[in-house]
């Protein structure tokens, strides 16, 4: 139940943090002093207290959206084993409904960000679906083909799989990790794909569609977008950190896995520049190859005369 | 045919001098020095008096440093001539301005809209609020309008993109929002102030204040020439000086910029960084880091002592050394950079000759026009400054040379630091309150970092002003951003954009 507590409360409280982690690892490069690590915080609060200025061609859906989104951020959460691989909620296939319950409010976005009517935000919409549609697959090769396979079915035991200490699971975790990555990347929109600071509407994927979005509205939208790169990078910490510790130690790893998933985005943010965004697709397709990869592999090593 | 008036760069010419010739002759003309003899227009204005309207046209021969002038006469009663356009199209953008300024119709015009006055003076050309845009059919094809107001604290402008999905096929520009008729506050002013001090550096500052030593020193020069004002070596020196830091400043700000676009922050901020020390080393000169207030009539405010020296050495060597270890690291060996850079809004040699294209945007494209080489005045005829030009006319090219001619400017400094002390003359300040000579022309140009910028000025019999026609290479390059970005994603718009860096109220005056 404690450990529960705790999961919850890194889901809604920690996704400021890592931004502002990320943010502080970009200045630190950048040569700058940079903002406190708890400046997204007072952003939030200050957005909070503003007021919202609605477009008078939008409806309902431009208005619910930003709460849809954050929702169903909250639950993709809930679904995710963090401390002590225990998810708030468990069920088996869970990682289907992780997956669709983000599509869910990816979708919510795109129709509130066309509801406007605004030529920017159709933009941003189209390129939004059409690049985060393209790591899905990946996603659910790289699951799928474990809970086949391996007839694991929840992430619990998925990540128990991989770091059950066989010569392949090193393999596999290494290309599972590159594949999340990507994907944390597309969703979070973050460099190489997209530049969360640009100012330019027109080579904005994520940023355009949110334009028409002002005061509350606009701070569940970031928070939803920040507390969703930090599920991902649980996701991704939960790869790599010993599995089966004991909940205290294992909170350790996770900090410390966390800290770091958070200065390696922010040190590819800033060594490599974005890429042109019809090559866009071209890296997102890699992490398909990838994925087929990690299927092979398992499906090697239990239809190969091993088990 | 008829002869040409022939003139150097900074002479004063009698307007009787300057031939009266009918339209037709003028256009044949024209047309073959263009296209034959590699003559390039360098300005084509209308000066508008109560019993007729007077064409000025003033070209260019940059392999022999001549310019040349002719002039042709509207009655009251013509209030159309055949379009040299479709002929010449590198005058589109001047007979534009033409029209828009004197109501004579330039028929045959294939794309005659407003180009920055909100209520144009007839109705073919349409009004400001009710731009003709050019607009495209089809299924998939969508349109993009981006301004007046723009996202950051830049100026106001409104692009149009006719894109199908992510691929631009044209770009409609359209300016004039920064309009505030400054050509005309400066003949009033100098008219109504006519025997006392009539010159107004800090009006000519604000034609571009990124550019605002080039347009001064310009303003000077025409006003210098008029006067029969002499400027001393030191004076020449300083505003060289000047000049080149004005270069070397928004040449790394650039590049800094270029890098923000392309989202790589190390170049981004290390860039932006540089570019405030040699902002801050104007400072130190005039007390402005835009280089105001430098320059006043005949001469300048400030001096260049031997202590200042030695701090301007010191800042233009450490920068120096520093973006010629940067420039590898932030551009030539990244990979990432350079595939955002390489082929990206490329504007060929051709396309640039044709439609006019000036300063570094040009050159980056293989065509060969500095002013400072090509009609040296001033410190560039001693000493003569490095022409820079690159082939390919991308993105790169426009980087690249940006940070060639940088490195050329810095050496330039230093040379020119080298012999500051050596030359007496302090720093001199005269007012210029001569009168002005009657029924002339006086032509002065230098090359901004943005590209060669015109100023010429008439006067009447009377020893009044009567047209001062400013030129910014704004004028000529925005069409040229127009064509680059044809055929590039919608989202390398800005990275095209940023790397011809053109000037709003430059363009709009």
């Amino acid at each position: 139940m404690k450990i529960i507590f705790i999961n919850l409360l890194i889901i809604i409280v920690l996704p400021f943090l890592f931004i502002g982690v990320i943010n502080k690892t970009k200045a630190f490069w950048g040569g700058r002093k940079g903002a406190s690590i708890f400046q997204p915080y007072h952003d939030f609060i200050k957005l909070m207290k503003k007021g919202e200025v609605i477009s008078s061609t939008t409806s309902w859906v431009f208005f619910s959206a930003p709460v849809i989104y954050l929702s169903t951020v909250i639950f993709a959460g809930l679904l995710l084993p963090i401390i002590d691989h225990t998810a708030v909620i468990s069920f088996e296939g869970s990682f289907i409904l992780f997956a669709y319950i983000l599509a869910l409010g990816k979708f919510f976005s795109i129709i509130g960000a066309l509801d406007t009517g605004s030529s920017f935000e159709g933009m941003g919409a189209a390129r939004e679906a059409f690049f985060t549609s393209i790591p899905e697959p990946a996603f659910f090769i790289i699951l799928g083909s474990i809970s086949i396979f391996a007839e694991i079915n929840t992430f619990e035991r998925i990540f128990g799989l991989y770091h059950a200490g066989s010569e392949l699971s090193l393999l596999i975790v290494v290309l599972t990790v590159i594949i999340l990555l990507v994907i944390l990347l597309v969703e979070g929109s973050r460099i190489p794909i997209d530049d969360p600071n640009t100012h330019l509407e027109l080579t904005m994927i994520h940023e355009v569609m949110v334009l028409d979005n002002s005061g509350p509205s606009l701070a569940l939208i970031q928070y939803g977008a920040a507390m969703k790169m930090l599920i991902l990078s649980s996701l991704i910490v939960n790869f790599i950190i010993p599995y089966s510790a004991g909940p205290m130690i294992h909170l350790g790893y996770f900090a410390a896995g966390i800290t770091f998933s958070a200065i390696t985005i922010g040190t590819i943010e800033t060594l490599t520049a974005r890429f042109r965004l019809v090559r866009v697709p071209d890296f997102i397709f890699t992490v398909i190859g990838m994925s087929l990869m990690v299927m092979f592999i398992i499906l090697l090593y239990y239809y190969g005369g091993r088990r | 045919m008829f002869e040409w008036k022939r003139f150097n760069c900074s002479s004063l010419i009698n307007r009787s001098e300057i031939p009266v010739v009918s339209l037709d002759d003028l256009r044949d003309d024209i047309t073959n020095k263009v296209r034959l003899e590699d003559k390039r227009v360098l300005a084509f204005f209308g000066v508008k008096r109560e019993e007729d309207t007077i064409l000025y046209i003033v070209l260019g021969d940059d392999t022999i440093s001549r310019l040349f002038i002719a002039s042709a006469i509207f009655t009251k009663d013509i209030i159309s001539y055949r379009s040299f356009t479709p002929e010449v199209p590198s005058l589109h953008l001047f007979e534009r301005e033409f029209y828009e300024e004197t109501g004579i119709l330039p028929a045959g015009h294939p794309w005659l809209k407003p180009v920055r006055y909100g209520k144009s003076h007839r109705a073919v050309t349409g009004e400001m609020e009710n731009y003709p845009f050019y607009s495209m059919d089809g299924e998939e094809v969508h349109e993009v309008a981006v301004g007046p107001v723009h996202a950051g604290v830049i100026e106001p402008g409104h692009f149009r993109f006719m894109c199908h999905g992510e691929n631009v096929y044209h770009l409609e520009i359209q300016l004039g929002y920064q309009h505030r008729g400054i050509e005309k506050i400066l003949i009033d002013k100098t008219n109504s102030a006519s025997g006392k001090k009539i010159f107004f550096p800090q009006i000519a500052e604000k034609i571009a204040g990124d550019s605002a030593v080039a347009h001064t020193s310009v303003y000077a020069g025409v006003m210098e020439v008029l006067t029969g004002t002499a400027v001393t070596q030191k004076v020449m020196i300083i505003r060289t000086i000047c000049l080149e830091l004005e270069r070397a400043a928004v040449h790394i700000g650039d590049l800094s910029a270029i890098f923000n676009d392309v989202g790589f922050l190390m170049g981004s901020s290390t860039f932006a960084a540089l570019r405030t020390l040699i902002i801050n080393t104007t400072l130190q000169i005039c007390g402005s880091r835009f280089g105001m207030g430098l320059i006043c009539a005949g001469g300048v405010n400030f001096d260049i002592g031997s202590e200042l020296a030695s701090k301007i050495l010191n800042n233009v060597n450490y920068v120096q050394n520093k973006i010629e270890k940067l420039i590898p690291l932030t551009m030539l060996d990244q990979p990432s950079v350079l595939t955002r850079l390489e082929g990206t809004g490329t504007i060929d040699s051709h396309t640039a000759r044709l439609i006019g294209m000036v300063g570094p945007a040009a050159r980056a494209s293989g065509v060969p026009i500095d002013i400072r080489t090509d009609y040296p005045s001033g410190m560039y005829r001693q000493y003569p400054a490095r022409k820079v030009v690159l082939e390919k006319g991308d993105v790169f090219s426009r980087s690249y040379i940006r940070y060639v001619e940088m490195m050329h400017s810095f050496n330039y400094i230093k040379e020119q630091l080298g012999i500051i002390q050596g030359v007496q003359g302090a720093r001199a300040s005269s007012e210029i309150t001569n009168r002005l000579p009657a029924d002339s022309l006086a032509l002065s140009m230098t090359e901004g970092w943005r590209g060669e910028i015109v100023h010429i000025a008439v006067t009447d019999s009377q020893n009044k002003l009567i047209r001062y026609k400013i030129k910014d290479p704004s004028f000529n390059n925005w069409w040229g951003l127009a064509l680059a970005v044809r055929n590039n994603g919608v989202s390398d718009f800005p990275l095209c954009n940023k790397s011809f860096n053109l000037s709003y109220c430059g363009h709009d005056l």
